[in-house]
């Protein structure tokens, strides 16, 4: 039997829920099967987990803490990803914010009024993140520079600067030579939901609103989608497609560092070792998970962030290894990639296929 | 002189597992398939290589270890990115993610349990310097012959692959593919076995480059052993322009880097170490930058004209 592979015009819907769930269960099932390679039970494993991420009250905050910054991430991996333009350099962009937002809180109180602080603390975190992305954004769009590696690089600049800082200039001289910065004040700390949940939780959602109403239902997201699929039709559309990349990116890196500068002001209230655990790389899975529709960032989030704080629950309950979490990461994704073929394409026998192109009228086929 | 003996030795010593990622990714390129999981490769094969020797022993039995679980996870890679035609950048990163996961679960995993960092900080056999007899003395040669066997094997590969390439015709057959897998495909060549062959050929070498740091560079497992070599090495395979020859000018460069630092450091530099471990990648972005931008003034393309695309054959 022949297989014909017709690329589909319109994503399927079954497909687009399908695929992430099938996938969710298959890594499931593999990390299952690892788990009983390493003689850990898994089903008492997995309710553990559970239960460490939404099994009390406290528990779910301290979920929804974690899918704050993937939100946010994720939105803004998911903007490039729509652009085909690879920004793995979240992690750098939400960095250098949580470092820009830790300089306003320390050093701007003396003259700004308390009420000020805040919004200037977040403000500058976005233009930090937003200049972070801006470096290979202007790179690729001015010379063709790669952006894969410009962006990966700057992420490893970024954690060596900020490292650089709590452990050099930055140090609280009042803080035992733990590295970190002094703490900020009050007036800069984002007001809390419950437990450590802050309100960057409404930011995020409304955030995703917002980008899915501008990528679906406004002529800016059409033309995002025009360029994302060809940049020659772009260009016959008269699209400025360089202009557009650039200034997506820009607002991609502003998601991105809006996550660190609400990470310092709402969790750490310092700038200290921990801004940077990965958030930025788990938004990769989350954007490709979410098929980079930004409404669907905020359950995947929060599924991952489960999966995170789960993962931790049962390093200390049942001494298990801590990098657990990131293996069934990583493991989503190989399924959700191999499922691309299903909701991308349409698959008939061959003979079939050719039978429906005959029988269309002349000029309908595409 | 003495001082830059010691500069080249380490150089050469640092660059060794570049050279060997860097040979194997541009192999793998050339068959038209851009692999971005080389940094989760060369961290799962310098973890399973060193717990191989620890276990085992034998370093020979670590270094096929290490080549194989490297041409594994490119297997995946392949089956992602051609038979099932899932986007090479995303399926790559995919890998990276995974290996770096994994390759930390690992190392928490196996080891002594009396260990408490499991297999962090132990020692086993590894691949030490061992002096040529006769230019091993001699002065400013000497840095190329205290080396290990790794790198020796290093100067045997770069001719060999570079010869494999332009001088066979399986080489040619390869970059036929990566050029144009349409034109290759009727001209009777597998396109989808050759990127098979090469991505998993592509990632043993990959999985080599990650054990010599694990068995000889710097011998052990700690996390994050590589450093982002990984990615480095994507920017070497374009900085060497898909020629294996040329592989050695980058992994020079980098490991001089390396040895500078390292030197620095010694001589207690007053440079923040923060500052000083930037080089490597502020230097990876200049590098990237300023080859790309010759490459659009001379007009040349050196990158193969199918990289990143799915094949797809044409149905009649």
């Amino acid at each position: 039997m022949r297989l014909h592979f017709e690329k589909r015009k319109s994503l399927s819907i079954g497909a687009l829920f399908l695929v992430p769930a099938i996938s969710f269960l298959a890594s499931l099932l593999l990390t299952g099967l690892l788990l009983v390679a390493f003689g850990a039970d898994p089903m008492a494993t997995y309710a553990a987990m559970l239960k460490g991420a939404f099994g009390s009250g406290r528990a779910f905050t301290e979920t929804l803490v974690k899918a704050v910054p993937l939100m946010l991430t994720g939105l803004g991996v998911g903007l490039a990803f729509k652009l085909r333009f690879w920004n793995i350099g979240a992690e750098g962009q939400l960095v250098v914010a949580g470092v820009a937002a830790s300089w306003v809180a320390l050093f701007w109180n003396s003259w700004m009024p308390p009420f000020l602080l805040l919004p200037a603390a977040l403000l500058v975190g976005c233009m930090a993140g937003a200049l972070w992305a801006g470096i290979p954004a202007l790179l690729k769009t001015s010379l063709k520079v790669d952006e894969t590696l410009v962006t990966l690089m700057l992420n490893y600049v970024a954690i060596l600067f900020a490292e650089s800082l709590y452990y050099g200039p930055w140090r609280d001289p009042k803080g035992f030579g733990f590295p970190g910065s002094a703490p900020f004040p009050d007036s800069v700390l984002l007001p809390h939901i419950a437990g450590r949940a802050h309100i960057g939780l409404y930011f995020a959602i409304a955030l995703a609103l917002i980008l899915w109403f501008l990528i679906n239902r406004t002529r800016w997201g059409f033309e995002l989608k025009i360029i994302g699929s060809s940049h020659k039709a772009a260009r016959y559309q008269g699209i400025s497609v360089e202009r557009k990349i650039l200034a997506a990116i820009l607002l991609s890196g502003a998601l991105c560092g809006l996550a660190g500068a609400t990470e310092v002001t709402g969790i750490s209230h310092r700038l200290q070792q921990g801004l940077s655990v990965g958030y930025g790389y788990t938004a990769i899975i989350v954007a490709w998970m979410s098929q980079l529709n930004p409404l669907a960032v905020v359950p995947v989030s929060i599924l991952m962030a489960g999966l995170l704080v789960g993962g931790d629950q049962v390093q200390m309950k049942m001494g298990l290894p801590a990098a657990m979490s990131l293996v069934m990461q990583g493991m989503i994704l190989f399924p959700m990639l191999a499922g691309s073929l299903f909701t991308e394409f349409r698959i008939r026998r061959a003979g079939k296929a050719a039978k429906d192109a005959q029988t269309m009228a002349p000029g309908g086929a595409a | 002189m003495d001082l830059i003996a010691s500069i080249l030795t380490i150089t050469l010593r640092a660059g060794t597992s570049l050279v060997y990622a860097t040979v194997g990714e541009t192999f793998t390129e050339r068959s038209g398939i851009l692999n971005l999981g080389l940094e989760g490769m060369m961290l799962m094969a310098a973890v399973s290589s060193f717990a191989t020797v620890y276990y085992t022993g034998s370093l020979a039995l670590a270094l096929l270890v290490g080549a194989a679980v490297g041409a594994a996870l490119a297997a995946v890679h392949a089956f992602l990115t051609t038979t099932m035609r899932a986007n090479q950048v995303v399926s790559g990163l995919s890998i990276t993610l995974f290996g770096t996961g994994f390759a930390s679960f690992l190392g928490q995993r196996l080891g002594p349990e009396s260990n408490s960092h499991r297999l962090v900080g132990l020692t086993a056999d590894r691949f030490s310097p061992i002096a040529v007899p006769g230019l091993g003395d001699i002065p400013f040669l000497r840095a190329f012959f205290n080396q290990d066997l790794l790198t020796y094997g290093m100067y045997l590969l770069i001719p060999l692959a570079w010869f494999y390439l332009y001088r066979t015709r399986s080489g040619l057959w390869l970059r036929a593919v990566g050029e144009d897998p349409q034109t290759a495909d009727a001209m009777g060549i597998n396109v989808f076995r050759t990127k098979y062959l090469y991505t998993m050929l592509g990632g043993a070498f990959v999985g080599l480059g990650g054990a010599h740091l694990s068995l000889a560079y710097t011998p052990g497992w700690s996390e994050n052993i590589t450093g982002g070599r990984g990615w480095i090495v994507i920017a070497l395979v374009i900085f060497s322009t898909w020629n294996p020859a040329r592989a050695i000018w980058g992994a020079l460069l980098f490991g001089g880097i390396n040895a500078v630092q390292f030197r620095l450091q010694a001589a207690g530099t007053t440079i923040p170490a923060g500052i000083l471990n930037m080089l490597p990648y502020v230097a990876t972005i200049v590098v990237l930058v300023l080859i790309t931008w010759w490459e659009a003034l001379s007009k040349r393309v050196g990158a193969p004209a199918s990289l990143g695309n799915a094949y797809m054959r044409e149905e009649k």
